[in-house]
């Protein structure tokens, strides 16, 4: 990238990521509790991977690295009846914990607001500057 | 260059090391979840006197001390960064209305008023 980091670009590519938290939290949540017919197509959950992208003058921002699928494994729950369940009558439920990934989505939301108010306040401080002298 | 700070003093300088100093913590901000990112701060007087005597402001780049540590490495205290960042655009709006001041008190003088 030309020229170094601007505020701008160290806000705007941190909301630009913690959006990417946001949406795998909003698919974790609607996953939660999801069942499948086999171990390997059951949902798992997701999280993101964030790393830091130095500039010089201690500048930095956030970009995703890549998008990490594991946590808890499914849980094989025994019901015959159920129309997704294979030959020994298995089903398995995806384990989403939902209370983690609302305070994950909490905890997001403050940050991305964080990043917000920063951008507010440069934006502010820039156009008064720009005032200035008239 | 020297004209300028005759008429300005320190603050043109001042405006210049708080947009560093806000950047860097826009920084930290930025980077509150990011696994083993140290926070880190501008240490404004040294940095000032370096860019009054025309040096280069890296070594007044200091890394941040957490009050508590974190498990992933991060040092980002966002109730600090937040302190700090509210400081840091109070004392740049402060050294804003003195330029500010200054140019209307020699605007004034200049058209004599």
């Amino acid at each position: 990238m030309a020229g170094p980091l601007s505020l701008f670009d160290i806000s705007g590519r941190a909301m630009a990521a913690q959006l990417v938290r946001l949406n795998t939290t909003a698919s974790n949540l609607a996953n939660a509790g999801t069942v499948s017919g086999s171990e390997a197509s059951a949902y798992r959950s997701m999280k993101p991977v964030f790393h830091t992208i130095m500039d010089g003058e201690g500048r930095a921002t956030v970009a995703v690295d890549k998008i990490a699928t594991g946590g808890a494994a499914p849980t094989k729950r025994h019901d015959p009846t159920h129309p997704l369940a294979d030959k020994n009558g298995d089903v398995w439920e995806a384990s989403v914990d939902s209370a983690s990934e609302l305070v994950e989505m909490i905890e997001t939301a403050r940050q991305y607001q964080n990043n917000v108010q920063v951008l507010q306040t440069a934006k502010g401080l820039i156009s008064e500057t720009l005032r200035m002298g008239q | 260059m020297a004209g300028t700070d005759a008429l300005f003093g320190i603050h043109a300088k001042a405006l210049e090391v708080r947009q560093q100093r806000m950047a860097m913590i826009a920084s930290n901000i930025a980077n509150a979840a990011t696994p083993n990112y140290k926070a880190r701060d501008l240490d404004f007087s040294a940095a000032l006197n370096a860019a009054e005597e025309g040096k280069d402001a890296g070594s007044a780049l200091k890394y941040r001390v957490p009050i508590q540590s974190s498990l992933d490495g991060n040092t980002v205290e966002l109730a600090t960064e937040q302190t700090a960042f509210a400081e840091n655009a109070l004392a740049y709006r402060a050294s804003l209305s003195f330029l500010q001041s200054r140019i209307s008190t020699v605007t004034r003088a200049l058209k004599g008023e």
